[in-house]
Order: C-alpha cells, then structure tokens, then sequence
C-alpha cells in the first residue's frame, strides 16, 4: 500500500515523460525515504533503459521487488500507471466532442505543431548524447529510411539493429 | 478487436519499446494509424495530451488508444498489455541477473538498437511533422502558418527550455488565432 501510494505521487507528478522522474524519484526515495542510495538508483534506472518497457515503469516495478518482492512489483507498477489511467479515460471522453467544435479545431491545429517543435528538440538532444560514432549516425538513418522509405515496420528494425549491434562489437574487438 | 488482441498488440509494442517512453511511438503509430483504427490527426492530439497530463507518455498513449479502439475497458487491457512485458523482465533480472545492464552482451545488442531506435523515433517525428506543417491532402506543399508558428515556437523552445505544457498551451491559444 506504501509503494502503491507512492509510486501514484510519483506518476501524478511526473509531466511530461520519464526524463522528469528521476529528480522525483531521488529525492522521495534517496533522500526521504533512504531506500535505495544514489548509485543503485543510477543502477536501477540504466537496467530501465536498456530493458523493455517504458524507463519509468521498469524503475518503478525494481523498487518495488526489492522492497517487497513481486506483490511489491504489482503494487509499485500499478501505483505508477494509476494516474495515467484515471486522468486519460477522464479526458479520453471529451475529446469527440472537443474534436467537433471549430474552436478547438483551430487550436489543436497549434497544438500539432508545438507536438512537433518539442519532438524535433528532443530528438536532436537525445542525437547529441547519443551519437558517439558515424556507425550510430548510420543506423539512425537506417532505421530512419527503413520505416519513412521502404515502409518497414519498426519491429523487425529492433530486432536487425540488436543484431547488427552483436556483429558490429565483435568485428570492432577483432580489430582492436 | 477482441480484447485479447488488443492486449497482445499492446504486450508486443511494450516488449520492443527499448529505451525510454517516445521509443513507443513508432510503434504505436504503426499499430493504431496504419492499422487504420485511429486517424492521424487523433494520435498527434492524443501525443499532446499525453505529453501535457501526469504519468509517462508511453502509458498515457497506451490507455488512450485502448480506450479509442474498446472504450474504457480497452483503455485498461491496453496499458496492463504494455506494462506486462516490463513486470515479466525486471523481476527475472532483478531476481537473478543484477548485474545485467553491466553484461557485454547486453551493451552489445544496445548499442545497435539505442541509435537505430533514435532512427525510429525520428519516423514517427516525421509523420507528425508532415501532419502538422503541411496542408491537408496536398503532398508536401507547407502550411505558411503553421510554418510561422513551428519556427516561432522553435525559437522560444531553444532560448528557454520548459515543461512542454507551456508549448502546447500556447500553441493552442496561437492556433485559434492562426488558423
């Protein structure tokens, strides 16, 4: 129920993606709560992002065994997702109706574009830190062309890219 | 739809969502708009509000999308389907493998799939851009406002990064005016 309660803090004031938990999670784990300390945080939220799922999800569902197993897994991932479900469904039937006024016509015509401003930005700060050498440049615009050129779908791109992922470190070794 | 479906589509989107929540959304669109269930239009309004409300954005889409395609008992098997995958992984690795995001292994397969995945996100930037900036039904002729509005917001994003609710809002009370 601790974890539960929590973990629904968490998600109800974490706007705007992942990115922003983890500020949130420090200071109501690490600092309030000493739970975890600030390196097995760090440990937690890279097994986040190199597992599947969404970052926020996954912290919270490791938290949460560690403190109390898998019902503490449940209870932290459920917590996590509540505000999600209760606030969406609640807009979720509005929106036909929004959607046929001419006003908010207009404005969600504004609205895409602030939608594209702000994922061309984030895309260009997530490029910055994640581009280390031409080989990522390349599969970024691999798996860019795959999709927007050839049509693909973004699944077995997932799969090709892990794999190329494999090769390419090995051939890199032999190399070395 | 059968709600068993629904919940493998969004189980399966949950599984190669790699590297944080925007990661779902090649794939969301692939499932939702190409699939014909949800229109474009819908799912960059529905990205807005996901992106404006509590809670991560992969689950907000998720819940929205179920509840488009089942109402709202679609809403709840869409986002158990996309959080499954990730109580499944993260209790086996933290039950056996802790030290797995260490693993060479591990760092291998991430490397290819952390940029190629950038790659993916960017795709489904590009649908959401020609959406937004385009004139509808025309191939790639630029809506002038939305043109305006794109750099103007662009240019207020770059001199002062914040929450993107103050975007959308704005780009919403722009929009009535604009368009």
């Amino acid at each position: 129920m601790v974890l539960y309660s929590l973990f629904f803090k968490i998600g109800l004031f974490s706007i705007g993606g992942g990115y922003v938990m983890l500020p949130m999670l420090r200071l109501e784990l690490v600092e309030k709560r000493k739970w975890v300390n600030d390196r097995e945080l760090l440990d937690y939220y890279a097994i986040g992002q190199a597992t599947p799922g969404i970052i926020a999800v996954n912290t919270a569902t490791f938290v949460g065994y560690t403190r109390r197993g898998i019902p503490g897994a449940v209870a932290a991932t459920a917590g996590m997702v509540s505000p999600s479900l209760i606030i969406i469904l609640a807009i979720a039937v509005f929106i036909p109706m929004m959607e046929s006024l001419p006003l908010f016509q207009k404005a969600f015509k504004g609205i895409r574009v602030a939608v594209a401003v702000l994922l061309v930005s984030t895309l260009v700060s997530l490029t910055k830190k994640g581009w280390k050498t031409w080989v990522d440049g390349l599969l970024t615009l691999a798996g860019f062309s795959a999709v927007v050129f050839f049509g693909a779908s973004p699944f077995p791109v997932i799969l090709a890219a892990g794999f190329l992922g494999l090769l390419l470190r090995r051939h890199r070794s032999v190399v070395q | 739809m059968s709600f068993l479906s629904l919940f493998i589509t969004f189980f399966n989107i949950g599984l190669f969502t790699i590297g944080g929540g925007l990661a779902s959304l090649p794939l969301l669109y692939e499932a939702v708009v190409d699939g014909g269930m949800i229109s474009r239009n819908l799912f960059v309004d529905m990205l807005a509000i996901s992106q404006s409300t509590p809670g991560p954005i992969g689950i907000n889409m998720a819940t929205f999308a179920g509840y488009q395609i089942a109402g709202i008992p679609g809403g709840f098997v869409a986002t158990l389907g996309m959080v499954a995958p990730s109580l499944i992984i993260i209790v086996l690795i933290a039950a056996w493998f802790t030290n797995f995001s260490s693993h060479p292994l591990v760092q291998d397969v991430m490397g290819g799939i952390r940029p190629a995945a950038l790659g993916l996100i960017a795709s489904a930037a590009w649908f959401i851009f020609r959406e937004a900036l385009f004139v509808p039904g025309t191939d790639f002729q630029l809506s002038l406002p939305a043109a305006g509005l794109f750099i103007a917001l662009g240019v207020a994003y770059k001199l002062k990064p914040a929450t993107p609710v103050i975007y959308i809002l704005a780009g919403g009370v722009l929009g009535v005016f604009l368009f």
